[in-house]
Parts: structure tokens; C-alpha cells; sequence
């Protein structure tokens, strides 16, 4: 059985420095109830990887916009105008990562692989410093494992071993982080019993979390573009 | 509706009807996204939505929003009968190891040798790559879908990218409000072009030189 915290224990131990992976897409998939606790505690300095800033003050994109993170390792920054900002302005050092690659990047670390040879990027400026292998006469880069210290996960349930389900496109980048960071917290909208989620339809087996988060902010991420 | 808006509905037609019954299709952010409401009526194609899933439907009426729908772009939509959900990692096998066979995308640039300049504009416009790179990698056909020239009337089908490239000789196929125009190893090939323009005008707004086709068809 995996500890039930609250959100302020869950990141109590995230400290000034440390490496966090925050899942979610444009807000979509945000574990809004940590990234408040996490806020809330002044943790600063992250490094932090995600799949994109979201929106200014939006899920991860507070993050951002509270100066709270020090790196992004991410894959789109364009629809929080504040990354792009603090990008040029030298306050933020960014890593731009084709999306398939991190997620690949993410995956191999938990999978123990070491690392992933991929034709995405080749010939542009994403395989500068990168060996280049070619393998049955198409070149492919080498794209080593990204791990972190931890990981916020948004899911709809959970049980108490761990095991979660996540719907529709909130799955994203949770999956390969779930297995890449050392200790993997998830906030569910609902903690069921063992036994009460099928475990046919688990979208992250429990063997990859560490704790257990009840979610109480709703997820109101998405938002209608005027 | 105005000039610009036939144009841009011509060409978005023409790419429609280059997709084959049953393609999975991935359509780019923007004009790319208007080619799947001009599908013909007797084919069907399945979307494909970067962020985890195929199916994409249309956008999400403010009284049917789903919390975990949304599409590359972030906007809330549906799926449709028959679609399926996965994660960033099965996505992206999905669009690398082959299985997206066309995808549509904008471009600032594209080159003679079917190279592709779309996600930024060093000290302008750098908003990452997001899946673009994967995309053109991975999609068994790539289609640009632009408008011939850029906003200052200059060519943006040019001899050599001078932006930063998104993908190296990806290129199948250049659909503009002026041509048709497939990249072949010999070049490119003009092989339409739209009613209301000539042969003449299009070698006028390209920089790359291009192959006339034996016979040119309009669109």
C-alpha cells in the first residue's frame, strides 16, 4: 500500500535545486493540487521538465511565472509568453526537445535502456553535440536518458496500491515519467480500494508511484481560446 | 468571403483530395486543421491528435467541454466513434515508426531539396519544436500546406532554407495558393497550378528553379 499524504506533505522533501517532471499538456493532464502545494511551500530553483508551459498562471505554467524554476527541459514554450521572456532575458536556461524524443528520453531512463537512437532531429540543430549512428543506412541520433528527482501525476483514480487510470489525452508524458523519476507522486480525483479499479484499464501500474495525493483543486485547465 | 479566404480554401481543398480512403492523417495548427471538413464525401479518414490520441473530432461546443480532451493545439474537442487514446510514447512511435501516412503542415520556408524551415525565427520566434520535428520525420508523406510568398511578396519556396531547418529532405509535396508543386529527386516539379494564375507566375514568385510538367493542370 503506497502513504496517503496531503499536498503540503507530498512536497515537503522538494527542495531548492531538485528535478521535477510535471505531466500534462497545454494545462491538459496538470496535477493542479501539487503544483499549488509546491507553490505554496516556495520551493525554488527547479529544474523542471514537462511537455510545454501551458498558459501564463495556468498548472505548470505557475512554475514559470512564479520564478520558481532555474531550467526547462520542454518541448513547446509558445503559449506561455513568460517562459519565451525569461528564456531571452537569461533568467531561464531552456533545453527545446522534440516531443517524441522526450517522451522517449523519459521511458528509456525508466526502462533502463541507455538511451534511444531516433531519425527525429537529424540534419537540424537538435543533433549538434549528439553522436550520430547510422544504423542500415539511415542515420539516427542518440538521445540519452532523462531521469528526475521527482514527478507529478494527474490521474482520475487510483488505488491504493497505486495503480492508476488516467483518461482521454491526459495520459501524455505520464506514463514515461511515471517511470523515469525516483519518487512519483500522484494525485487522484478519487482513492479506491484495491480491487476497485479494474486492472484491466490501469493507465500506470503502482509499482512506478511512490505516493498518493487526493486531488482538491478540479481540473479547470482547459481553456476556450477567445 | 474575400479573396484570401477562396484561395486558402482552394488549396486546402486540393491537399483534402490528395488523402486516400483509411489514411491516419495528422494535421498541423492552423490552415492545415481546415483540410479535414474537406474530405470527399466518399472517404474517410481517421485524425490523429499528437497528444495521445486518433479519432480527433471536432471542436468541443462550450456545453459538451471534456476536461481530458484537448487537441495539439490545446483546445478542447471530441473523438469520434472508433478513436483511441494512448500516451506521448506509443504517440510518437506512432507517428516515427511510419504508421501516420500524411501529415499537413504550415511552413515559413521550404527548400529544392525537400527541407523544411517551420518552428522558429532565431531572436523572433522561438516557441520549440513541440511534435513538428517528429512529424516530418516520421509521416510517410509530408504536405505543405502555405501561402506561395511570405506578407513582403517574397518567395518562400527558395533555393536553400535560411531559417533553421525542422526536418532534412521530408518533403513530399508543396500545396500554395499559387501551385501544386511535388519534390522529386531531380528537383521540383510544377505540376499544377491554381485558375487564376500562369506557369509564368509561379516560376516568377519561386526562387528554387523548378521543372515545368508535361502537362499542367489547374486546380
Amino acid at each position: 500500500m503506497k502513504p496517503i499524504l496531503t499536498a503540503d506533505k507530498a512536497v515537503e522533501n522538494i527542495n531548492d535545486g531538485c528535478t521535477l517532471m510535471v505531466s500534462g499538456f497545454m494545462g491538459c493532464g496538470n496535477a493542479f493540487t501539487l503544483i499549488d502545494a509546491l507553490i505554496r511551500k516556495g520551493t525554488k530553483a527547479i529544474n523542471l521538465i514537462t511537455s510545454d508551459t501551458a498558459y501564463p498562471d495556468v498548472g505548470v505554467g505557475r512554475i514559470i511565472c512564479q520564478n520558481r524554476a532555474a531550467t526547462l527541459t520542454a518541448s513547446h514554450i509558445g503559449t506561455n509568453p513568460v517562459s519565451g521572456q525569461k528564456m531571452n532575458s537569461g533568467e531561464l536556461k531552456v533545453t527545446l526537445v522534440p516531443q517524441g524524443t522526450l517522451a522517449e528520453r523519459m521511458r528509456s531512463k525508466g526502462a533502463g535502456l541507455g538511451g534511444v537512437l531516433t531519425p527525429t532531429g537529424v540534419g537540424t540543430a537538435v543533433e549538434e553535440g549528439k553522436q550520430k549512428l547510422n544504423i542500415g543506412g539511415k542515420d539516427y541520433l542518440l538521445e540519452l536518458p532523462l531521469g528526475a528527482n521527482f514527478a507529478f501525476i494527474k490521474a482520475e483514480v487510483a488505488d491504493k496500491y497505486g495503480n492508476a487510470f488516467l483518461p482521454g489525452a491526459t495520459k501524455n508524458m505520464a506514463v514515461s515519467m511515471a517511470m523515469a523519476a525516483d519518487h512519483v507522486i500522484v494525485e487522484a480525483g478519487q482513492i479506491v480500494e484495491p480491487g476497485e479499479l479494474d486492472p484491466e484499464k490501469i493507465t500506470i501500474p503502482g509499482v512506478f508511484v511512490s505516493a498518493l495525493v487526493k486531488a482538491v483543486l478540479p481540473a479547470s485547465n482547459v481553456q476556450v481560446k477567445p | 468571403m474575400d479573396p484570401k479566404e477562396l484561395k486558402r480554401e482552394r488549396l486546402i481543398k486540393r491537399i483534402a483530395q490528395e488523402l486516400p480512403d483509411g489514411a491516419l492523417v495528422n494535421l498541423g495548427i492552423g490552415m492545415p486543421t481546415m483540410v479535414g471538413n474537406y474530405v470527399p464525401a466518399d472517404r474517410t479518414i481517421l485524425l490523429h491528435s499528437e497528444n495521445g490520441f486518433t479519432g480527433l473530432g471536432p471542436a468541443a461546443s462550450k456545453d459538451k467541454i471534456n476536461q481530458s480532451i484537448v487537441n495539439a493545439g490545446g483546445q478542447p474537442v471530441t473523438i469520434l466513434p472508433g478513436g483511441a487514446f494512448f500516451d506521448s510514447a506509443m504517440s510518437f512511435a506512432i507517428i516515427r515508426g511510419g504508421h501516420v501516412d500524411y501529415t499537413v503542415l504550415g511552413a515559413l520556408e521550404v527548400d529544392m531539396e525537400g527541407n523544411l524551415a517551420n518552428y522558429m525565427i532565431p531572436g523572433k520566434m522561438v516557441p520549440g519544436m513541440g511534435g513538428a520535428m517528429d512529424l516530418v520525420a516520421g509521416a510517410r508523406n509530408v504536405i505543405v500546406a502555405m501561402e506561395h510568398v511570405n506578407k513582403n511578396g517574397a518567395p518562400k519556396i527558395l533555393k536553400k532554407c535560411s531559417l533553421p531547418l525542422t526536418a532534412k529532405g521530408e518533403v513530399d509535396l508543396i500545396v500554395t495558393d499559387m501551385a501544386f508543386i511535388r519534390v522529386t529527386k531531380k528537383g521540383l516539379v510544377l505540376e499544377e497550378i491554381a485558375e487564376d494564375t500562369t506557369v509564368e507566375e509561379v516560376v516568377k514568385a519561386t526562387e528554387a528553379p523548378l521543372h515545368i510538367a508535361g502537362t499542367i493542370r489547374k486546380f
